[in-house]
């Protein structure tokens, strides 16, 4: 089965997707790390926000709302 | 809270909202104090309790999500683990999200291995459906696990149990050691760091495996985020609710600001039969002076802040008040800070005092320093009543429409200091605070139901009594400086009238006159005294005329009015916030612009004005 990989922040509500590459250097990189975002972690778009940024995800049982800016350097697999 | 030589340090760590702080306060009780730790500016809070004969002093570290020491945080966390200062460690962790809490108590563990792991909220687990096998947990990580409902005290005696056990070195411990001993690493300090903390999430996301069983599925939880976030739902709720507490905190204090005043009233009249045979300088200085001034300042602001910081709290604690800051975020990114000063921002208008410290929530500390900066764009509690006296005095009529009127006037001030505050922040972010905005992941903590009377209690005590306690501390001398100018005459008028001549030119270019702008200058220890301070001035302070034929009779018009509400929104901080400002940020440089942006926005506005309306 081909499995395709996509930026995070194009991820529907509800629609789940494995990380395959993080992009971010420096903070930002470290804050995902933090949070439990690294390579293979499956994450979950629960809520976009009305005006587009940010979206909610849930990553390993948190909530967490990341801007569409940071999460376009995030690639899934679905 | 004094610390015995015999005491045992028992440092407490744990994740941002894991009810670390309802674990400190229920062991420690009022018996606490904040500090920083020395040499650095992150606060630390300590107190002391007692079990079966032993002290304790409980340390509590700031929330964090690891000790890999990239911010000052983490620094100090991981220090104090590493140091002989902590006998134990205790990790508190949120049983509702324990795979990610794990990843810190590993590197803790990793540190040490004197640490008891606490897992809190296990009633909100349950509610989730989320079973967790402690024991099998304490097996895996090596170290004693106890479950805690700190909010209802479950547990915690055991927890203390364990710690004492811990101190006398009657627990074996073997903590699991998650970074291998043996090999070395090639690589750089950045794929380093990188490795080690996929190993601990890795071996978290294990342990975590073993030993929770259940979904974490709350759909009520879901369903109430899709209303509180939706376009049309989340906006009309998030205004509905702002005006709401606005409304509660203004009628609400009307009755105790009264009762007070006539509290106070009497108590003067108490005192000054005891004052009788004293010399009578002395006596009108403490009573007109200091004790007046003092009494009036704590009557106006103590019921509003009563009500309106309970409320806030409440809301903090249900979870609320992150769904606005994801709501608003998006507003704010494009003034280059974060949706976290929409909170700050919300916190200002009960205090300013209180709004800058409530800025710690926001993490950069370029962003944090713009929410500080504009906070005071704001009106707080103590400018409410001048805004409403003057709208009713100068610009409504009575009746029904007249509140109607009255409201919507003041709601559009109050939305012209919120864009005033976007505005700001887009400059200060281009200018002085140049930088790009950083770093922005902000957790959404689940709803929980927050314990009402205990929340209650805390809010009072440490936001109202703590901003009230300094309030009455400056308004004290700044009422022995009023009474002494507007009654030490020189060449025939008092100091204060020759102040208010000498500033007139400057009050008339803005719009107003000498007498407001003293007034203004003379709130400077707190902004609900500048109203009583242009009657004072007009020696009708005991008048029974209505204020508006007070005002017009010293030949105010409407247009000074506006000008007087314009400048009541923009001009310096309080003293209060401006001591606070500088204890937040530091440096004397940051507070002097915390004073002169407001006072700039305030000046350039009412001159603008004045030249439009003349």
């Amino acid at each position: 089965m081909k499995t395709v990989e996509i930026q995070l922040s194009r991820l529907a509500e509800g629609q789940q997707g494995t990380v395959r590459t993080l992009e971010q250097k420096g903070s930002m990189h470290r804050r995902l790390q933090d949070l439990g975002l690294i390579s293979g972690t499956v994450v979950r778009c629960l809520r976009i926000a009305p005006a587009g940024s940010p979206v909610i995800y849930e990553i390993r049982g948190a909530m967490v709302a990341l801007r569409t800016r940071d999460a376009e350097k995030i690639w899934v697999t679905v | 809270m004094k610390k015995r030589e015999t005491d045992f340090v028992v440092g407490l760590v744990g994740n941002p909202n894991v009810g670390k702080s309802t674990v400190f306060n229920c062991l420690t009780g009022l018996n606490q104090h904040t500090g920083n730790w020395p040499g650095k500016t992150v606060a630390l809070a300590r107190g002391r309790y007692e079990y079966k004969g032993n002290g304790y002093v409980l340390v509590d570290l700031p929330g964090t999500y690891s000790l890999f020491a990239r911010s000052e945080e983490e620094r100090v966390t991981a220090d104090f683990i590493s140091s002989s200062q902590a006998d134990v460690t205790v990790v508190v962790c949120d049983a509702t999200c324990l795979e990610r809490n794990l990843n810190l108590v590993l590197q803790v563990l990793e540190k040490t291995s004197r640490v008891v792991v606490c897992v809190n909220l296990l009633d909100e687990a349950e509610k989730a459906h989320v079973e967790i096998d402690l024991s099998q947990l304490e097996k895996l990580l090596g170290v004693p696990v106890v479950g805690t409902v700190a909010g209802c005290g479950k547990g915690l005696e055991r927890l203390q149990g364990k710690v004492k056990a811990m101190t006398e070195g009657n627990i074996p411990t073997k903590p699991v050691q998650t970074v291998p001993k043996t090999g070395s690493f090639c690589g750089d300090e950045e794929h380093k760091t990188d490795f080690l903390a996929e190993l601990y999430i890795q071996k978290a996301e294990e342990i975590a495996k073993a030993c929770i069983s259940g979904t974490g599925e709350r759909p009520w939880q879901r369903k109430l985020d899709r209303v509180l976030t939706g376009k049309f739902s989340g906006t009309a709720i998030m205004l509905t609710l702002l005006m709401g507490v606005f409304w509660l905190t203004i009628q609400g204090a009307n009755y105790p600001s009264q009762w007070l005043q006539t509290l106070f009233g009497w108590l003067g009249g108490k005192l000054s039969v005891l004052m009788q045979n004293w010399p009578v300088w002395l006596s009108q200085l403490l009573l007109d002076g200091v004790y007046a001034t003092t009494a009036q300042v704590v009557s106006v602001m103590l019921p509003p802040m009563a009500i309106f910081f309970p409320i806030f709290t409440l809301l903090e604690d249900f979870g609320y008040l992150p769904r606005v800051a994801f709501l608003l975020d998006r507003r704010f990114e494009a003034c280059g800070s974060c949706g976290k000063q929409a909170l700050s921002l919300c916190m200002g208008f009960g205090c300013n005092a209180a709004g800058v410290v409530g800025c710690r929530i926001v993490d950069s500390p370029r962003e944090r320093m713009i929410a500080i900066l504009t906070n005071s764009l704001v009106p707080c509690n103590g400018r409410f009543p001048i805004l409403i006296a003057l709208i009713s005095a100068f610009f409504v009529g009575g009746g029904k429409l007249g509140g109607l009127t009255a409201a919507a006037m003041l709601t559009g001030l109050v939305l012209l200091s919120i864009l005033m505050t976007f505005a700001v922040s887009r400059v200060l972010s281009k200018t002085m605070l140049r930088g790009m905005p950083t770093s922005y992941a902000m957790e959404l903590p689940p709803f929980r139901m927050p314990r009402i009377g205990k929340v209650i209690v805390r809010s009072l005590l440490d936001r109202t009594v703590y901003i009230l306690g300094r309030a009455a501390a400056v308004a004290a001398p700044a009422g022995l400086v009023i009474w002494c100018i507007s009654n030490i005459h020189v060449s025939g008028t008092s100091v204060l009238l020759h102040i208010a001549e000498f500033l007139d030119p400057v009050g008339v270019l803005l719009g107003m006159n000498g007498v407001i702008l003293t007034a203004f200058i003379l709130g400077f220890p707190a902004n609900e005294l500048v109203l009583s301070m242009v009657l004072l001035a007009l020696s009708a302070q005991n008048s029974t005329q209505p204020l508006g034929m007070v005002l017009t009779g010293a030949g105010w018009t409407w247009q000074t009015a506006l000008c007087t509400m314009l400048f009541c929104l923009f001009h310096w901080p309080c003293s209060t916030t401006v001591l606070t400002i500088y204890k937040e940020t530091g440096s004397k440089r940051w507070t002097l612009a915390g004073v002169l942006i407001p006072t700039t926005v305030g000046v350039l506005l009412c001159a603008l004005c004045n030249l439009l309306l003349k």
